[in-house]
């Protein structure tokens, strides 16, 4: 196996250019688990940690542009007032060892059905930024995530960056785990309400990280957006079997899949608590 | 026992203190090496190919591609063990390379050794076994009834054990009935099994290991070897946690084939998914209880059927379930009782030894069926157990009379006296809460329910067993100081044996400076780390040489110093005269003197059960502990958060406070994961979480803080009236937990691990 | 949806081919050059090849923290990053904590309070309280719990641990050793 080690993001995508068999490592917290178990054997490793364009953010327009390795821990020490959302997440992701190394490029370039980051990703509308020698493109998340463990990256595709709005309502996010600390997620869910936008998302209860549709726009519809007032239990509920009906969960050693779709419901009806009373909060600041 | 009148109580760093680790610096410093971090020049690796199958008859092994690649010194099977392929505590029923069938997933089937892991790995890749894959037996009360094929000759029931205690047919005016089942539970030390296996000049091996019990696994490794006991010598390496999962063979027989066969150092280590093929976990039990009281709550009958699957082999299943059976009905008095016991074979993971030991199993049952009497009573839950809470005289189902402090009673009304934890109050911190950071609740659905529970487990070896400890202790001068050496083979596993016995020899001898020697079998066995024994059993060892020691130096001191024998005691580096006083220094008497005395030390002896009826003085002694857990549940999630685990135990003495204290924490923590996290899930056979990321443990987040009161009850037929401490935390930890979730949620919730499936009834 | 196989994975049938690389990093204030295969994790390499064994192996997968150590000044699993990865960096392990043959005050403060049992997981344990002192992250006790959740200890020594720590902090943190 070959090690790669760039120095520069042109100098990497002219790697993976010629390479496309080097697969990308930065915190390493999923590569290095399929290499110690030997369920994988790259010809080549592209480490991404020296490339320190990739460690940036930056924030212009309302938006953050989030580069692809940027670790956890900063991203909840210099971006939690801005993007709660995806901070929250990143709080729950394996320890702080693990923290101070993993990413979300790499969880979006390991793009399990658990990653904790992606539900969060989908409820924004981040827009994901790739990269390679023959240009750069940004997809939506929604478009980026294609299988279990499968993502749309071309094979001399790097991910870059992630675009995401700055938080101007409520965001939130929850996982369920059998454990108080360092746990993969049995389900997770996100939502995100700003205005003009109603943003959900289910992690761990399909073959990808997926949008609830119906249930977006049943809040982009139905919410008292002009007036907000506290909501009835009614509605939460009916936003609740909206997001629990997008599920299509499975049995494994971590929960069932009636499990899953019953607590994807209570997490949606209790975020929904949360995350419009944030956006009320707002609503009132602004007004 | 030799007389305790001149014992110096006030020893600096004596008993009855919290002196530091002797091995802690080393530990901080990550110096201590650990079994898994030893080095021999020019040493090979071996490595285990293990069975994918939980059952299956083996049709043929090839292992010459393995053999052809570079690098691979050796590729063993079963007939390259030249003694007797078969090795088990209780009886040899194990092979050590599987012959013509594999029994469980995971069995070991052929071994390499290689001049790098890696090389080794991949030459176990590379041979090739074929497999005729049969049904698995899975199924206990099957086994039982006599159903499925016979694992091994004599059919897959590994013991019975009958209870038959006062009258059988006996009625009572409240019943309360119950089926309750336990997960199978892992040990999960953290220091993986691991070994170095040296070839000797004189044909022998010395094995360098990780292990609870150094003598047993050489008994059956000289036996696998064909070799006579002292041409394999084992010395112990540092031992990274054990719990019951060292107790039985992992390494041990397949280092050593390997050495002896390449004639070269071999160093073997499981990674984490391999340890959880490469030892015994704790039985998982389905037990049916009815218990009949009269319309007070008082006890009037305990019937019982337990079933403990023991797995492919049989490792301790037949001891597991004679406590299971003899502890049946908790630490109450009973005057009828009705208990069978099976421990069965099947082809599930083998199971054994885990702290607790058969008393975990019953205890979540029977503490369950009480807290249903209390309901069905209209009674308090604590109130049911002081009515029925055995004391001191009590007889057990055995017929055994108890014959020291039971402090049930007290146990029980000190934990109810303790204050609880404050209700949740204000902005909830969310690490407070069920999910923690997960941020699943900021208080909704959330529940608290407190729980109690009260276990019983047996201290040392019961049933005849021929339990004892070897123990030398020298006395010296050495560089102008008085210096006490102690050697015995007895494991230190993170237990803080080897802090108590120099408190011991301090206490004793009165010298400061201890030394102790490596555990090896050099010298007679000190048995068992197990069954929480250790602190009477080779304490009692060290403290008897020890005052033959003494008596010796006395005789010595009295006749350098013309002094009658029977006015000298020594302490605190003195000779001392009860009429004159101080007469010398120690070192001034000692000179070039060497005192150095070897005891072979036993507990008073137990008998067997009476095989149809399970009459029998079948234990030496009994720890006793209750908790009072504080649980608060998201009732709509299923999650949970321990809020407070409170607990009192009895533990005759404590000799080492701190380390007391220490092993209530860890003991209970261990209940905890049992009663909310931890099991290994099998499917026909097959485990389906062979690792830290789906075998979940508690963190420190999922500890609760514990308030713990000691009770000091002395035993007066223990050395110190000490009783052993490390296992009854784990016992009623488990119950109390679950009591507390059910009061929270009013779920019946029969079985242990609860999951949020069982809360949310999904 | 499990990371894990249910039966023991089988290694690839062919040999792919291993690759040298030379690594050049700093480890407990020595510069050190480790020649290796290109897979070898830091945690293999500061064990096997450096002898530096005071760092654990627990699980290979970043779920028990027993192989904690720093590299650049943060804490980090060592089973999760390759020794490749390294070149260049400063890396501390458990054996580098003391400083003039003193042992760290979070070491003396373990010994002092019983921080453990069998002791497996203290080197990684220390490791990160060390890391959390500097992180400020030792203001409460739901703080140290929270960011000492990624070490597992078996023997539960967990409140004596917390108890170090707190006693660390109190005294002023490990100024002296920074």
């Amino acid at each position: 196996m070959d090690f790669l080690r760039p120095t520069t993001l042109d100098e990497a995508l002219a790697v993976k250019a010629q390479r496309p068999d080097a697969v990308p490592i930065a915190g390493g917290t999923d590569v290095m688990v399929e290499l110690n178990f030997d369920h994988r054997r790259p010809g080549a490793l592209l480490d991404l940690t020296r490339i320190g364009e990739l460690a940036e953010w930056s924030s212009s327009d309302g938006q953050i542009s989030l580069g692809a390795g940027v670790s956890y821990t900063r991203l909840i020490g210099e971006l939690g007032d801005v993007l709660p959302g995806l901070a929250m997440a990143a709080r729950t992701v394996g320890s702080p060892q693990i923290r101070n190394r993993g990413t979300v490029g790499g969880n979006l370039g390991a793009a399990s059905p658990a990653g904790d980051t992606h539900p969060v990703l989908l409820a924004t509308g981040a827009r994901v930024e790739l990269a390679s020698v023959r240009g750069r493109r940004t997809l939506a998340a929604e478009d980026f995530y294609t299988g279990v463990k499968r993502n749309a990256l071309e094979p001399d595709e790097l991910i870059t960056a992630v675009h995401l709005p700055i938080a101007t309502g409520g965001e939130q996010f929850a996982k369920i785990g059998t454990r108080n600390a360092m746990v993969i997620a049995v389900c997770s869910f996100a939502i995100v309400l700003r205005d003009g936008h109603a943003g959900a998302a289910i992690g761990s209860a399909a073959p990808t990280p997926r949008r609830v549709a119906e249930a977006e726009r049943f809040l982009l519809d139905e919410l008292p957006w002009d007036a907000p007032a506290p909501l009835a239990d009614s509605f939460k509920r009916r936003f609740a079997e909206l997001v629990a009906a997008a599920a299509t969960p499975i049995d494994d050693v971590r929960g069932s899949a009636a499990y899953r779709t019953h607590a994807l419901g209570v997490l949606a009806r209790r975020t929904l608590t949360w995350a419009w009373d944030t956006y009320r909060g707002s609503a009132r600041a602004c007004a | 026992m030799t007389t305790t009148e001149s014992t110096d109580v006030t020893a600096a760093q004596g008993i009855g203190t919290s002196p530091v680790r002797p091995d802690g610096t080393m530990k901080v410093r990550g110096e201590f090496a650990y079994s898994s971090d030893l080095w021999h020049e020019d040493m090979l690796w071996g490595a285990t190919l293990r069975s994918p199958h939980p059952y299956a008859h083996i049709t043929g092994i090839d292992i010459s591609a393995a053999l052809a690649l570079p690098g691979v010194y050796a590729v063993l099977t079963h007939t390259d063990v030249p003694g007797v392929n078969r090795y088990g505590l209780e009886h040899p029923d194990q092979p050590v390379l599987a012959e013509d069938v594999v029994r469980y997933q995971g069995e070991p089937v052929a071994i390499v050794a290689a001049d790098h892991p890696e090389t080794a790995r991949r030459a176990v890749a590379k041979i090739d076994v074929g497999y005729e894959v049969l049904e698995p037996v899975t199924d206990s009360e099957a086994a039982v009834a006599g159903e499925g094929p016979e694992l091994h000759p004599g059919g897959n029931v590994v013991r019975h054990v009958p209870i038959r205690f006062g009258e059988q047919d006996v009625t009572a005016d409240v019943v309360v009935t119950g089926r309750y089942e336990v997960g199978m539970q892992d040990q999960a030390f953290l220091g993986p099994e691991s070994g170095l296996a040296v070839p000797a000049e004189d044909g022998g091996v010395d094995l360098f290991v990780a292990t609870q019990w150094l003598h047993v696994d050489q008994q059956q490794i000289v036996a696998a070897l064909g070799l006579p006991k002292d041409k394999v010598r084992l010395t112990l390496g540092g031992v990274g946690g054990a719990f019951g999962g060292r107790e039985d063979l992992s390494i041990q027989v397949h280092a050593c084939l390997l050495a002896l066969h390449t004639g070269k150092p071999v160093k073997m280590v499981y990674n984490r998914e391999e340890s959880f093929y490469g030892h015994v976990h704790r039985h998982p039990a389905t037990l049916y209880y009815e218990h009949g009281a009269d319309r007070d709550g008082r006890l009037v009958y305990v019937r019982a059927r337990m079933y403990l699957d023991g797995g492919a082999y049989a490792s301790t299943t037949g001891a597991v379930s004679g406590n299971a059976a003899t502890l049946g009905v908790g630490p109450y008095s009973v005057p009828n009782v009705t208990i069978d016991c099976w421990g069965t074979y099947s082809n599930n993971p083998p199971c054994g030894a885990m702290r607790g030991f058969g008393a975990v199993q019953a205890a979540f049952a029977y503490e369950s069926q009480m807290d249903r009497l209390a309901r069905a009573c209209g009674l308090d839950p604590v109130e049911v157990r002081l009515r029925n809470a055995m004391s001191e005289g009590t007889r057990l189902p055995t017929g055994q009379v108890v014959d020291s402090a039971a402090p049930v009673d007290e146990l029980l009304t000190r934990l109810r006296a303790m204050p609880l934890p404050a209700d949740r109050s204000g902005e909830p911190d969310l690490r407070h809460l069920p999910g923690g950071v997960s941020n699943t609740t900021h208080g909704e659905g959330v529940v608290r329910g407190v729980g109690y529970a009260v276990g019983i487990k047996n201290i040392c070896f019961s049933e005849g067993f021929d339990d004892y400890s070897t123990a030398r202790v020298r006395l010296e001068a050495l560089g102008g100081e008085p210096a006490a050496t102690v050697q015995t083979a007895a494991c230190e596993v993170g237990q803080g044996l080897v802090t108590i016995l120099q408190q011991i020899i301090r206490t004793e001898l009165g010298v400061e400076q201890v030394t102790t020697l490596p555990m090896d079998t050099s010298i007679g066995s000190a048995g068992s780390s197990s069954a929480s024994r250790q602190s009477y059993m080779t304490g009692g060892a060290v403290r008897a040489a020890a005052l033959e020691v003494r008596a010796a130096l006395v005789e010595h001191a009295a006749r350098i110093l013309g002094h009658d024998r029977g006015d000298l005691s020594v302490g605190g580096g003195k000779v001392v005269s009860r009429t004159d006083g101080v007469l010398a220094d120690l070192v001034d008497v000692l000179g070039d003197a060497a005192f150095d005395r070897t005891v072979e030390w036993r507990h008073r002896p137990t008998e067997s059960l009476d095989p149809e009826t399970g009459q029998g003085n079948a234990h030496v002694q009994y720890g006793f502990a209750a908790h009072r857990a504080v649980v608060d549940v998201d009732t709509e999630l299923g999650l949970l958060k321990v809020v407070a685990l409170d607990c009192v135990q009895d533990v005759g003495k404590a000799l080492n406070p701190q380390a007391v204290l220490g092993q209530i924490q860890g003991g209970s923590a261990q209940g905890l994961g049992l009663a909310v996290m931890e099991e290994i899930q099998t499917e026909g056979g097959v485990i389906r979480n062979p690792s830290f990321t789906d075998y979940l443990i508690p963190t420190v987040l999922d500890m609760p803080p514990m308030r713990i009161e000691v009770l000091e009850l002395a035993d007066p037929h223990a050395p110190y009236g000490l009783r052993g401490v490390g296992e009854p935390p784990t016992i009623s930890s488990t119950p109390a937990i679950v009591a507390a979730i059910r009061a929270a949620t009013g779920l019946a919730l029969d079985r242990v691990p609860v999951r949020p499936e069982h809360l949310t009834g999904t | 949806m499990t990371s894990t196989p249910d039966v023991p994975p089988a290694p690839p049938q062919s040999d792919p081919g291993a690759a040298e690389i030379t690594t050049a990093f700093t480890v407990n204030g020595t510069p050190r050059t480790v020649g290796a295969d290109t897979r070898v994790t830091l945690l293999d390499a500061l064990r096997d090849r450096l002898g530096l064994t005071g760092t654990k192996k627990g699980c290979d997968q970043g779920a028990c923290g027993a192989c904690t150590v720093h590299v650049d000044g943060r804490r980090v699993l060592a089973c999760l990053m390759l020794a490749a990865q390294c070149d260049g960096r400063e890396v501390t392990t458990i054996e580098g904590l003391s400083r003039e043959g003193r042992p760290h005050p979070m070491q003396d403060a373990f010994v002092r309070h019983d921080g453990f049992q069998c002791g497996y997981c203290t080197p990684g344990q220390i490791m990160s309280a060390v890391a959390l002192l500097r992180e400020g992250r030792a203001g409460t006790d739901e703080d140290i719990r929270e960011f000492m959740s990624g070490n597992l200890c078996r023997c539960a020594a967990y409140p004596n641990v917390v108890a170090a720590i707190k006693d660390v902090a109190r005294e002023g943190g490990d100024h002296a050793h920074l």
